[in-house]
């Protein structure tokens, strides 16, 4: 596969595990967060950590989308559905993931009509294809995903196609970025940045890590030699005392992000004035609710949701491994109560949740020097 | 929020020039081009996509450009070994003794 | 004196049946340990495998059972009437024995035109020909108009045990080798892009066929050396694989640059965020061999028509115990457990 294989080469891998190796100063401790989930997943599905020195430590951050829905916005998007002559239509990613009543799955098996889909337009196709039905797109995740979520309620509109809403649930990165950085438990010393929202939104976004916290950032792709680069060009500024944003990713990431999409967004889209995120409580500003000019499309606009806030069960600790404060392993409940079958938080659910993540590809690894430290 | 793959643009629809096929390595998936409406794509050109949307086109000389600096790993302090014997250069040295790398 | 089977208790604690239970990997084996190993398997130690071989008087019979439920009914290579022969061919095949004899029990959904259950009974005769197997009996009962998806099949083989043939997770040793016998995830993904639903396209057929002239193939030629084989249906590779892990105690590394995927697969998991080692075979199958063996083995695979893909794709170690980990060439590794469910596409 082009544009894939070749930032897998065995040899390169090897040469940029030699030169982290070099770079790490043996006399510091570095932790570099990765903010985005897809990083995680990738740096556990190809093993990166084994590569590692044991004094650079990554750090799994907030960046999945799934992780951070608080509960009870799970449970109102499917009691909205819960209607007769309903489609609720989702990403694979949310059918697993716990309600307070079960998931998506379990009350598809109940009798629900719960359709996975790929992506939003394949939701409004549904909607034309079943016009004496109501189809529920629940829409998740970061910039990455929200101008196609934009780019569809447009079309919707436009096709005055009335059997058609969305359940908002986009996010945005920077206000997370800063809860990690303002949380007093956190010592961290840079950032792999997430290269997929960063298409969207650009480079410049991140400026004020570096400028204001005076901590590099490095905007990563997400093949092992781009987050392997990555590392080493934070490596290579912390050694140097500098902090500032550089763009590994540049093959697909414009420093001034994508005009088209950020236009869709501001279309469709404004930022509520404060959601709860799971694990990082309030944020004001900090994800996106569909504009008035668009209530028809509106889930939340149309139909009466009742925002009941569902806190997450006390002995579970989803919040702290979000925040990276605690490694899932842990966490009390992890790998008994809670596990993918049987996950007690969506953390342990979703493929780029870090719980998952390590349970599925990590924790029963024979123990290694390399990955007894961070681990 | 991030898988996101590389294609190849194999065709875009006639009737409508927001949609397009790519071919993922003899799979092909129908592409929405909305988002790329400012520098649209052409056949051959290569995007990459993200729950079904063209989210950028994707740079083949910044990939080549990358594959040579990471080609360079590990060869750049025996090039620097010998350019130094050469008394050229004027390389910057941080407090650590470390040279700077390009 | 055996326990009376109203008395026996069951571990199974879920209240209701889901789709995952029917996927083949966790799910599945909770119900089977929890629910139906009490219940009706008494007290007998033996693993669970899909076949089971019986002494009775002098003879010795194998026997195995399966059913067939996939939407759509036809797909690129092949459809349903196939797979329902090939797949209990193939059990018996993996677990040692050459099907003699097969019976059928169709399940009929009232409308279903003839023509359709005329094709697919067709099929299943091409099959059963092709495979040196003989139908010799069945059922069909018909159910209203909205039930059976059309036609569930349900078949049943019995045969030989192939002689010299010793094969069960407890026979597995860590220098042992892990073969398989071509690419990982044929039948799957043109299942899923035959449904429709995801607007993916590639020239991908399913792979069903039978085994058996493979498993033929290695049994003469390491005999005692077999000590396991599996065909990797619903939950793929690694589902089959980590079962083995629990019921041996040992570890199974993979070698990923060894694991053979067709391009096509490969791609379309890539988008949807699938691992090959998790996506059904209907014509593959893994084999554990000893050392010594092995590589004599792998070129006997290969030089076979139908065979000539097979790989060696990873050996048996003492650690990580009960697990599986696939390596790279790097350096890198990672665990790769069993399915929960059906393989669910993703964004993230």
């Amino acid at each position: 596969m082009k544009f894939v294989d070749e930032f897998r080469s065995p040899e390169l891998i090897s040469r940029a595990g030699e030169e982290i190796r070099k770079l790490a100063d043996p006399h510091r401790h570095y932790r570099i967060m990765e903010v985005c989930g897809g990083h995680t997943h990738a740096i556990y599905r190809f093993g990166l950590k084994d590569l590692l020195p044991p004094n650079v430590e990554l750090i799994h951050g907030p960046g999945c989308p799934v992780c951070v829905l608080p509960m009870g916005r799970i449970d109102d998007g499917l009691s909205l559905a819960a209607q007769p002559d309903f489609i609720f239509a989702a990403f694979g990613d949310m059918m697993r993931v716990p309600g307070t009543h079960g998931s998506p799955l379990e009350y598809k098996a109940r009798g629900m009509d719960v359709r996975i889909v790929y992506s939003p337009a394949d939701a409004l196709k549904l909607a034309r294809s079943n016009r004496d039905k109501h189809v529920m797109f629940f829409a998740i995740g970061f910039e990455t995903t929200a101008p196609s979520t934009a780019l569809t309620l447009v079309r919707a509109k436009a096709e005055a196609l009335h059997n058609f809403s969305v359940f908002c649930n986009h996010v945005t990165i920077i206000p997370a970025i800063r809860a990690i950085l303002d949380s007093p438990d956190m010592r961290l010393d840079g950032f792999v940045g997430p290269g997929h929202v960063s298409t969207v939104i650009g480079c410049r976004p991140y400026d004020w890590i570096a400028k204001d916290e005076g901590k590099p950032v490095v905007v990563s792709g997400f093949e092992p030699l781009d987050i392997l680069q990555s590392i080493v060009m934070l490596l290579r500024q912390l050694r140097k005392g500098e902090a500032k944003v550089e763009n590994q990713y540049k093959r697909v990431v414009p420093w001034e992000g994508n005009r088209a999409a950020l236009r869709a967004m501001a279309e469709v889209f404004e930022l509520r004035p404060y959601f709860e995120w799971r694990g990082l409580g309030f944020i004001s500003q900090s994800a996106l609710k569909i504009r008035a000019s668009y209530a028809e499309w509106d889930s939340e606009q149309r139909f009466l949701v009742s925002g009941v806030r569902v806190t997450d069960p006390k002995a579970a600790q989803c919040g702290e491994v979000l925040k990276g404060v605690l490694k899932p392993s842990q966490c009390k409940l992890f790998g008994r109560e809670c596990t993918p079958e049987q996950p007690v938080g969506a953390l342990m659910v979703s493929s780029e949740g870090s719980c998952a993540a390590y349970y599925n590809y990590e924790h029963r690894k024979p123990v290694t020097i390399a990955n007894a430290a961070t681990n | 929020m991030c898988l996101a793959i590389p294609g190849k643009i194999i065709e875009i629809d006639s009737q409508n020039p927001q949609q397009a096929v790519v071919d993922v390595v003899g799979v092909r998936r129908k592409v929405d081009l909305g988002l790329l409406q400012d520098d649209r794509p052409v056949p051959g050109d290569w995007v990459l996509i993200h729950v079904g949307f063209a989210m950028s086109k994707i740079s083949e000389a910044d990939a080549a450009d990358q594959m040579r600096t990471l080609t360079m790993l590990g060869e750049t302090d025996a090039a620097m070994q010998e350019v130094r014997g050469y008394g050229l250069e004027n390389e910057e040295q941080d407090p650590s003794g470390q040279r700077r790398t390009p | 004196m055996p326990i009376a089977t109203s008395i026996r208790k069951i571990s199974f604690r879920e209240t209701q049946i889901e789709m995952a239970h029917g996927a083949g990997g966790k799910a599945s084996r909770r119900l089977v340990e929890g629910l139906f190993a009490p219940l009706l398997f008494g007290s007998s130690p033996s693993p669970l495998g899909d076949a089971a071989h019986l002494q009775i008087d002098e003879t010795k019979i194998a026997v195995t059972t399966d059913s067939f439920v996939v939407k759509p009914l036809r797909f690129p290579g092949g459809s349903i009437g196939e797979l329902a022969i090939n797949g209990t061919v193939n059990d018996l095949a993996v677990s040692g024995a050459r099907a003699e004899a097969i019976v059928v029990s169709f399940i009929l959904e009232a409308g279903l035109p003839t023509e359709i259950l005329e094709a697919e009974v067709r099929a299943m005769g091409q099959a059963a020909e092709k495979a040196g197997v003989r139908i010799v009996g069945g059922d069909t009962k018909v159910v209203e108009h909205g039930k059976a998806d059309s036609m569930y099949i349900s078949t049943t083989a019995i045969g030989r045990a192939l002689p010299g043939v010793e094969i069960s997770p407890q026979a597995v040793r860590p220098g042992d080798k892990v073969l398989l016998s071509g690419p990982l995830g044929d039948h799957g993904i043109t299942i899923l892009l035959a449904r429709g639903d995801l607007d993916l396209d590639a020239d991908l057929r399913s792979d069903t066929r039978s085994v058996f002239p493979l498993v033929q193939t290695l049994v003469s030629e390491a005999g005692a050396g077999v000590r396991w084989m599996r065909d990797p249906t619903r939950g793929g590779a690694a589902t089959s694989l980590n079962e083995l892990a629990r019921d041996c105690g040992l570890g199974i590394v993979l070698f990923e640059e060894n694991i053979p995927v067709r391009d096509s697969v490969r791609g379309a998991c890539e988008l949807l965020g699938l691992d090959p080692l998790h996506i059904a075979n209907e014509g593959q199958f893994l084999a554990i061999v000893s050392a010594g063996n092995a590589e004599a083995a792998l070129q006997a695979l290969r030089a076979t028509p139908g065979g000539e893909e097979a790989q060696m794709i990873g050996e048996v170690r003492e650690q990580p115990e009960s697990a599986v980990l696939v390596t790279t060439l790097y350096g890198g590794s990672r665990i790769v457990d069993m399915l929960v469910g059906d393989p669910l596409p993703r964004i993230c």
